[in-house]
């Protein structure tokens, strides 16, 4: 495997920073009740987003979570779409009838967030078995939390990939919290860092690679999936990524169940600085340079706002369309 | 090329023409190689191989959602569930995902996948192997939902659930697996939302699924000989409905039964009663009546077993009832 070029970390970056600042958008927008709904924001999480969708090539394939827009944004969907979608307008990339957590881009590859956790790692095996069909040397990547890895389709989306050695790779975001509640108390196993089970080590039981790191570090999360990928064809891999969510579960969480001391933690490791310092350090990025990065992609985002703002909401006899390709029937 | 068949073969041969015209058909299910115990797949391996006859690990979610991700990238899943009862297992995979992807991901897939859901009461299957579920399906937005009774249905349903762009779930009875029919020729496949008259009649329409079709025919010959003439309907796909045929059979005869197996409660079968009171009230001379099940699991002992399913002569007593002052 080659290490990434210096334009490759410098996209990291960038990417990185697109998803911070599209999460942080969506915060104050729905703070200030322009998005409806519930809103899960992976501020924080950047690097797990980015390290995977780097990995992979704009035709493999990701599914999602509910906190899902990082991936999204990461694996190249129009900001325009997305940010429509999340107000509810009727061009929305869904056309209003997905919202934030049921969001699909399959342009780019995205095969949906979803509102039920893990369910993504049983549609996994299907779409392996749909490339291995059409012998395509493509992969599908699942995103899934430490919670969701407790809910029954991850063991059994794992085991058929496995037994059918599907390009499929399963990647576990572990914020240490399942909502509000924490990874030890609800994850047994033995202890990894932090307390709690180690999800990587299921890999064993298995037979495939199963890999911890550090899922602050963008260039680690890379490394990881870039393995996994070049060796999806002998088939799949679970990688644990340990990263902190810098925000509540939802928008409104009061986050009463952690202290301050973890998001502190998130900060002194914050993903998007870490890069920063590493671009300076090899002289591709320097102050100036990303101040005009962040000025660039600030205004990306209002543009994505603007034209959210200036869409029209949906017909609401709308409500009846997209169920069925064809739908000629009284009901 | 006409010929006469039990329904499971002719499940097989609906099977094999399609994986044949269309190489992204691929069947899955728990026990499929051998065909395992309903033979509806058996020796299919022999001619499409491993890759497209999968025997699957014992994980509906899996089974089920893998067809999933496969039908959204361009394959063509057919499920066997084994048995109706097990699709609880994968219960968010068709309620949450399979139903709704088309919908939520504002028409971007297509989910172009088969369920086949062998299902029923019979030989002291017990509670979790005799159910009647199809009215929870019904029950959710985003999948079609039909109801094969004879091998020629079954036959024409299927090719037409596979070749379908979304979700279609058909209701296979294995009581019905051993019945022999006629299946016309190669190319008749039956549309979805086209009810048959299995037997014309004056008096009483009796709209009857799967097993109950048959239960009716045997019902209507007994009561011809008292001077009841009874049209038997057989609405075959339940979403889409063939909401005009039923209005057209009542507009006949004036009166109606309607005869399934599950149970009484919030089934398909008070559903239906709702659509003919909508579409037909003036038409009706007397209050319709239902046969079902009663509502309690289904019991294991035979002669439990045989109280709780429904049969001709409930079918019968009903169509006397509703021929009462008449």
């Amino acid at each position: 495997m080659n290490e990434p070029t210096g334009e490759l970390l410098l996209e990291m970056y960038v990417r990185m920073l697109r998803v911070r600042l599209f999460e942080e958008r969506a915060r104050e927008l729905f703070a200030n009740a322009r998005i409806p709904g519930f809103l899960h924001t992976s501020v924080g999480q950047e690097a797990v987003a980015v390290g995977v969708a780097t990995a992979l090539r704009r035709d493999d394939y990701i599914l999602s979570t509910h906190r899902g827009h990082g991936h999204l944004v990461a694996k190249g969907g129009a900001l325009r779409g997305l940010m429509a979608e999340l107000y509810g307008k009727a061009n929305g990339i869904c056309h209003g009838k997905g919202g934030t957590m049921h969001i699909a881009d399959v342009s780019v590859g995205y095969l949906g967030a979803n509102g039920v956790l893990a369910s993504g790692c049983v549609l996994a095996p299907g779409v392996g078995l749909s490339i291995r069909h059409r012998k395509s040397d493509q992969v599908v990547v699942t995103l899934f939390g430490d919670g969701a890895a407790n809910r029954g389709p991850f063991h059994e989306g794992v085991n058929m990939a496995a037994l059918w050695k599907l390009p499929v790779i399963f990647v576990c975001e572990n914020n240490r919290w399942a909502s509000t509640t924490a990874h030890a108390l609800s994850t047994a196993g033995a202890s990894a860092r932090p307390a709690g089970g180690s999800i990587a080590a299921r890999a064993a039981g298995y037979g495939i690679p199963g890999e911890s790191v550090d899922g602050n570090d963008v260039l680690a999360v890379w490394r990881a999936v870039s393995r996994a990928r070049a060796r999806a064809a002998q088939g799949p891999s679970l990688i644990e990524a340990h990263t902190i969510r810098w925000v509540g579960h939802f928008e409104g969480d009061g986050q009463a169940y952690r202290g301050k001391d973890e998001v502190a933690e998130g900060r002194r490791t914050d993903p998007i600085a870490r890069q920063a310092a590493l671009l300076a350090e090899r002289g591709l990025l320097d102050a100036a340079g990303a101040d005009d990065m962040r000025r660039r992609m600030s205004a990306e985002i209002d543009d994505a706002v603007s034209h959210a703002e200036a869409s029209p909401l949906p017909e609401p006899h709308e409500a009846l369309t997209d169920l069925f390709a064809e739908w000629s029937w009284r009901e | 090329m006409a010929r006469v068949i039990e329904y499971a073969e002719a499940v097989k041969l609906a099977l094999q023409h399609e994986m044949r015209r269309d190489d992204r058909v691929y069947c899955i299910g728990e026990d499929i190689v051998l065909g395992v115990p309903f033979g509806c797949t058996k020796g299919l391996i022999d001619e499409f191989g491993p890759a497209r006859v999968l025997n699957a690990p014992i994980s509906e979610a899996a089974i089920v959602g893998s067809a999933m991700g496969a039908a959204m990238t361009g394959l063509v899943p057919v499920v066997d569930m084994h048995f109706a009862d097990f699709v609880t297992c994968a219960m968010d995979e068709v309620a949450n995902q399979i139903a709704k992807s088309r919908y939520m991901f504002g028409g971007q897939i297509d989910c172009p996948l088969t369920l086949r859901m062998p299902y029923g009461i019979g030989r002291s299957g017990g509670g979790h192997h005799s159910n009647s579920v199809e009215a929870w399906f019904v029950n959710i937005p985003g999948l079609k939902v039909c109801i094969p009774s004879t091998p020629a249905d079954v036959f024409g349903l299927l090719k037409t659930a596979i070749r379908d762009p979304d979700p279609v779930l058909v209701f296979e009875h294995r009581g019905l697996y051993r019945v022999t029919g006629e299946v016309p020729d190669d190319d008749a496949v039956v549309p979805l939302g086209r009810a048959e008259v299995k037997r014309p009649g004056r008096d009483v329409t009796v709209i009857a699924t799967a097993r109950m079709v048959h239960e009716s025919l045997t019902a209507a010959e007994r009561l011809a000989s008292e001077g009841i003439d009874v049209e038997v309907l057989d609405p075959r796909s339940l979403v889409p409905l063939d909401r005009d045929a039923l209005a057209a059979s009542v507009a006949r005869t004036h009166r109606v039964v309607i005869a399934e197996e599950g149970p009484m409660r919030g089934s398909t079968g008070a559903w239906l009663a709702w659509v003919v009171m909508e579409d037909s009230f003036d038409e009706l001379d007397a209050p319709i009546a239902r046969v079902a099940a009663p509502n309690v699991p289904i019991p294991f002992s035979p002669p439990l077993e045989a109280f709780v399913t429904p049969d001709a002569d409930d079918v019968v007593a009903a169509a006397r009832q509703v021929m009462k002052g008449a």
